[in-house]
């Protein structure tokens, strides 16, 4: 005689120490296989396009920081050059070279909070003290620069606030030498750990046709094997004068596009962007870097999407002006929010645990994605 | 002030009062809620990282209401959010504390004036004990902000019940 | 590749000009206003046809236009009667490497627009949000639920220009 068993919700979050922030998940249960995750966000939804069209263009800069608060630096660096584009700014090259610069150590940050974070979930603590020791030193870059850790209100529409601190170029060459041979301790500590390759290999599996229907973008569309960069297929700044590598997911472990393969291109990655910033700190030309900042920003009336790629993905700033000193209307494309979409898919089929290794290889930012 | 004042030289006998016993014991073990809301929990996990380690003053995230002392609100408070914040700090068992950490859980920080989702002070929902400023603030101004809160704990006493003088 | 004039040309001999109009006389993009009920088979036919290829949504993004006229409510309150609420979408074809804006309008006092959910699975929740800020209606949605207010959130759609914020909501002062 077969037993009755019936369906079992079971709600996560929005206080669970894996969520990631304030996400709650309701996961439909069958013993411990999981019928259907849904998704509940709104936690920590926080009014931004309402903010942005009371403020004006350069005010709102101070808003973007806080979207993604892990990629602080970036979310300034897609407003800015929004704006730019739609009042035609040519800015200083020097400028460029800074953003750049910014960008990729932020870029760096922002993986190292990830990697430690997913290495906390599944149960490695360690590598979360040895990522967030390595933060800090760049934190420490930023700090130099402009005054703050974490929210830097640094770039600006047409320049940034400071130049580079006299000390910037000689710390960020110590740190890159000391951050080689760390990064190459975590991947012995973590990425080749035989539990954590367990944990991870063959678990959330995304394939590509399903990824690009559903507009993932960053390392996760990237693990699924796509080499699809917006540095490289769309470019802005001066992506375009760098050598580097798109890492994508190969299957090395287990499966393409499976957890391991999105932890594993971000590790990649981070490679990629300390050739990034060797080349831009061997080329950085003198200059000033406030010399194209208009006085008073009145983009003419009209309507612009600009995307940059940011950490977790394709971020985008649709923007309508109508010629006055506040947009008419702020879009934000967050990239979490478009990811996070895919999760009941990925977990379809998996067991209870296996939703936290797939929620930390996506690497959400509550933030961003309900704004 | 500290208990080892009323020591005697050569016995293990140490003279004290209950209060300072308790506080004593109570202010040197906070356990705080690993609850993170915003911009601020990270720098909460910076707290608690290599870097500061929380873990020198005996704060221990825990991930449970039940076997925290202290909850820390890092971030913004929307209210959707609010009265599952009221309900955490009422699952957590007595004598409890909280910090406020950040302008946000303090008044609403930057979105005072157009957050039509954003509760402006978590104070508005549940009593605090120690506001910490800053958006978000560094981690040295947390500590601060944990240090004055086991000064609070520290003058604390059985006998005069401080809600009700 | 293809520019915005090319696409509106080729789709000119599949869809009417009642359908479609290509507009070009604002700065930086170009973009085809489409017919609100009709979207839905523009956007199948610039995913599926060759030459096209639009295999990527990358934005979905609910407007307020705020063009209606301004008066004043019985509460002193000023309110926006008539005018339109827009739709804008974002497409894109990873392979051919084309981009496309494509536009709906529709009426602000019962604002109903095709869904484009079926085409791209990630519509969903971009559809839902424009729901929840504007008062969208998506039609054949399959949920078409608030998104980041609360489900029970009764006071309106916050980011149209003539939202007011409530004075409560569960007992909490909303106003600073």
């Amino acid at each position: 005689m077969a037993l009755k068993t019936e369906e079992m919700v079971l709600n996560m979050g929005p206080q669970h120490p894996s969520t990631h922030g304030v996400l709650r998940l309701e996961l439909k249960l069958e013993g411990e296989i999981i019928n259907d995750v849904i998704p509940h966000i709104g936690y920590l939804h926080r009014c931004f396009e309402k903010h942005a069209e009371a403020m004006t263009y350069p005010q709102v800069i101070p808003y973007t920081d806080r979207l993604d608060y892990l990629a602080s630096m970036y979310n300034e660096f897609g407003y800015a050059l929004a704006i730019e584009r739609l009042m035609g700014i040519e800015v200083p090259e020097r400028v460029e070279y800074i953003r750049v610069i910014m960008g990729e150590f932020q870029r760096i940050a922002s993986h190292l909070v990830a990697l430690g974070t997913y290495g906390a979930d599944i149960g490695a603590f360690t590598p979360f003290l040895f990522c967030f020791r390595d933060r800090e030193r760049i934190l420490h870059l930023f700090e130099i620069t402009c005054g703050a850790r974490l929210l830097y209100n640094y770039i600006w529409i047409g320049g940034l606030s400071h130049d580079l601190h006299p000390d910037f170029i000689r710390k960020s060459k110590e740190f890159i030498k000391d951050f080689r041979p760390n990064l190459k301790e975590l991947n012995e500590l973590l990425t080749y750990n035989q539990i954590f390759i367990d944990r991870t290999a063959n678990v959330g599996i995304l394939p590509a046709e399903t990824a690009i229907n559903y507009g993932i973008s960053g390392p996760s569309l990237r693990g699924s094997g796509v080499k699809w960069d917006i540095r490289r297929n769309d470019p802005y700044s001066i992506y375009d004068k760098f050598d580097f590598e798109i890492p994508v997911g190969t299957g090395e472990k287990g499966t393409a596009g499976d957890c391991w393969d999105r932890y594993y291109v971000r590790i990649r990655e981070m490679e990629e962007s300390l050739k990034i910033i060797e080349q831009a700190i061997e080329q950085i030309p003198q200059g000033d870097v406030s010399s194209a900042i208009p006085r008073r920003v009145k983009p003419p009336a009209g309507q612009i999407y600009s995307r940059v790629e940011t950490p977790r993905g394709e971020l985008g700033y649709f923007i309508i002006s109508d010629g006055s000193v506040n947009p008419q209307r702020v879009k934000v494309r967050a990239p979490s929010f478009v990811n996070l979409e895919v999760i009941g898919e990925l977990c379809k089929g998996h067991m209870v645990a296996d939703v936290i290794a797939i929620l930390g290889s996506i690497d959400i930012v509550l933030g961003e994605i309900d704004r | 002030m500290g208990l080892l004042d009323k020591q005697f030289t050569d016995e293990n006998i140490i003279i004290t009062k209950v209060d300072d016993l308790l506080n004593w014991a109570r202010l040197s073990s906070l356990w705080q809620m690993g609850f993170g809301l915003a911009c601020c929990a990270i720098e909460m996990m910076a707290t608690s990282a290599s870097h500061y380690d929380f873990d020198r003053f005996g704060v221990i995230p825990r991930p449970s209401p039940r076997q925290s002392d202290v909850i820390i609100i890092s971030g913004t408070v929307t209210l959707k959010m609010a009265l599952r914040i009221k309900r955490l700090y009422e699952q957590m068992p007595d004598p409890k504390y909280v910090i406020s950490m950040g302008s946000c859980s303090n008044s609403g920080g930057p979105y005072w004036e157009h957050g039509y989702h954003v509760l402006k002070g978590v104070d508005r929902v549940i009593p605090v004990d120690v506001y910490v400023p800053g958006c978000p603030p560094r981690p040295e101004a947390l500590l601060e902000g944990l240090l004055k809160l086991q000064e609070k704990i520290r003058n604390e006493s059985l006998v005069i019940n401080k809600k009700s003088a | 590749m293809k520019t915005a004039e090319e696409i509106f040309e080729s789709l000119k001999t599949k869809f009417s000009e009642a359908v479609i109009t290509l507009i070009t006389d604002k700065p930086v993009e170009a973009f085809i206003e489409a017919a609100p009920m009709e979207i839905d088979k523009v956007c199948l036919y610039l995913r599926d046809e060759e030459g096209f290829e639009f295999n990527s949504l990358m934005n979905l993004s609910g407007v307020d236009d705020a063009n209606g006229e301004k008066v004043k409510d019985e509460n002193d309150n000023e309110i926006i009667k008539g005018g339109t609420l827009s739709v804008y979408y974002h497409l894109e074809s990873t392979n051919l490497k084309h981009k496309i804006t494509l536009k709906v309008s529709t009426d602000r006092e019962n604002p109903e627009v095709a869904s484009v959910e079926e085409i791209w699975r990630t519509a969903d929740w971009h559809e839902r949000e424009a729901y929840d800020m504007f008062g969208i209606k998506f039609l054949n949605h399959h949920n078409l639920i608030r998104i980041l207010m609360p489900y029970d959130w009764d006071a309106g759609h916050p980011l149209r220009k003539d939202y007011q914020n409530p004075e409560f909501y569960k007992g909490m002062k909303v106003p600073y």
